[in-house]
């Protein structure tokens, strides 16, 4: 295994099992959810066809507000005892810390999203099997968009004391492509329409992925000393 | 007791290329208007160590952070194993080791898996016998698989110095290494800052122990109001005199050649 990507994997390690063992982010999340599933149901009542209008905006407002949760911790566990500066020290390409975070920042929103779905299905009597494939492509797809610019901004306001507010008000206006995107082209896939309709949104979902991870990868090394 | 010398688990250091590996010259730091360090200008050759004294607020670990990279000066200029730090500090970080305030432990992960994450991120092999090892010289073998947030300071301390061991630098910053570490740990502590010298390397210890400060330096330095009111080696001092040097410069306004 390479440097690069030994450090890289040693963080996702690192991350999901302390995950595993503290249950913080997890936790929160699934029930975070929870309550904003009860919020929907009960805003939106039981008309069907406003369930299946509003779903593809609910799903991802959903997702949104728990990478807002999740994203912001992520480099928090960081600051105690220091860490952040045996990583600044750690020597190699810091891009290999960034993509661990990611990647771990994937995977717990991969989790999340599931459970999500399933609540959703459960709450509003949805069945996704038929659309399944288009939606995990999609979802998989806003995810690392989503997760690739709230790792970074993630990261920029972890070393600052009013992170808690400056961290929504940076990742909101950049996610706005790749959510644009993400509920267009789920509610092309939701709607049972071939994926081929939703191609441009998937392209500008891919373009956005793109750029995102490019502009991670490059920059974060300037992130991380700064 | 220390069940394993500190030489079994470090790997070998290899041959100096540059017999300073610290040269620091009119280093300053500003924190706004606030000066931290004026005109700091120290160098330190292979196989030598310094101790830093002073009270808080004086600027100990802000040279230390400057000297581990992690802190640009405001101005001044600062060459580790040969190299410009300022310009280019990812060429010189591995040749660094740091025990700051913080001891880098990630309180979730047990006490072999914060060595295993620290030795790959090193690039460092992360075998388990040599991270038993590591733990062994430390006497934390036998909670290896313990998580660090049940570890009292001292066993974490005892963790941070385990990282050490199994690092390859050549440069040692430690920021009160001796705090928080028993009568045997001082000792043991003590005996591998002292191999580690034998083998090349060059330490900087910010201690506010005047005892253990002498005992492992060749040379000891007073900061007060961020300048470096005397540089002496140790040989030329003792105890009685240092404390009385360090009232005069550091408690006091005096100043000594």
């Amino acid at each position: 295994m390479s440097g690069y990507v030994r450090r890289a994997w040693s963080v996702v390690w690192k991350d999901l099992l302390s995950e595993r063992r503290s249950k913080e982010s997890v936790n929160t999340l699934v029930f975070f959810s929870l309550l904003l599933l009860f919020v929907f149901q009960f805003s939106l009542g039981p008309d069907r066809a406003r369930v299946e209008t509003a779903l593809p905006g609910l799903l991802w407002l959903g997702f949104l507000l728990a990478g807002l949760l999740a994203f912001g911790r992520t480099f928090l566990v960081e600051r105690e005892n220091d860490c952040w500066e045996g990583l600044i020290l750690a020597p190699g390409d810091k891009s290999a810390i960034y993509l661990g975070k990611l990647v771990g920042n994937v995977l717990l929103m991969a989790v999340v999203e599931a459970v999500l779905v399933l609540l959703f299905a459960l709450f509003f009597s949805l069945d996704f099997t038929s659309v399944l494939p288009g939606l995990v492509l999609v979802l998989a797809l806003g995810t690392l968009g989503l997760a690739a610019v709230g790792t970074l901004f993630g990261a920029i306001t972890a070393q600052l004391r009013a992170r808690e507010l400056l961290f929504p008000v940076l990742l909101l206006p950049a996610a706005v492509p790749v959510l644009l995107a993400s509920v267009s082209a789920t509610q092309t896939v939701l709607l049972g329409e071939p994926l081929a309709q939703a191609a441009p949104w998937l392209k500008l979902l891919g373009a956005a992925d793109l750029v995102y991870l490019v502009v991670g990868v490059l920059t974060f090394e300037f992130v991380l000393e700064a | 007791m220390i069940a394993t010398g500190p030489d079994a688990v470090r790997e070998h250091t290899p041959p100096p290329a540059s017999d300073l590996v610290v040269e620091a010259a009119h280093l300053r730091k500003t924190y706004g208007p606030t000066p931290a360090l004026e005109d700091v200008s120290l160098s330190l050759g292979s196989g030598t160590g310094l101790t830093l004294l002073g009270p808080n607020g004086t600027g100990k670990t802000t040279l230390l952070r400057i000297l581990g990279t992690l802190l640009r000066p405001t101005s001044g200029s600062l060459r580790i194993a040969g190299r410009d730090a300022l310009k280019e500090p990812s060429a010189v970080r591995g040749a660094i080791d740091m025990v700051g305030h913080g001891t880098w432990i990630y309180e979730d992960l047990t006490a072999i898996e914060n060595l295993r994450f620290w030795s790959a991120m090193g690039g460092h092999d992360a075998t388990r016998p040599r991270l038993l090892g590591a733990l062994e010289s430390v006497e934390l073998d036998t909670v290896a698989e313990r998580r660090a947030r049940t570890f009292s300071a001292g066993m974490k301390r005892r963790l941070a110095l385990a990282r050490v061991l199994l690092g390859r630098g050549r440069l040692l910053l430690l920021d009160e290494p001796f705090t928080g570490l028993d009568r045997a740990g001082r000792k043991w502590l003590g005996e591998f800052l002292m191999s580690f010298k034998a083998r090349g390397g060059a330490l900087v210890v910010a201690t506010h122990s005047f005892d253990a400060g002498l005992g492992v330096a060749d040379r000891v330095a007073i900061l007060a109001g961020g300048r470096i009111a005397l540089d002496r080696p140790t040989a030329a001092l003792g105890h009685d005199e240092l404390r009385r040097l360090y009232d005069d410069l550091a408690l006091g306004s005096g100043s000594a050649s």
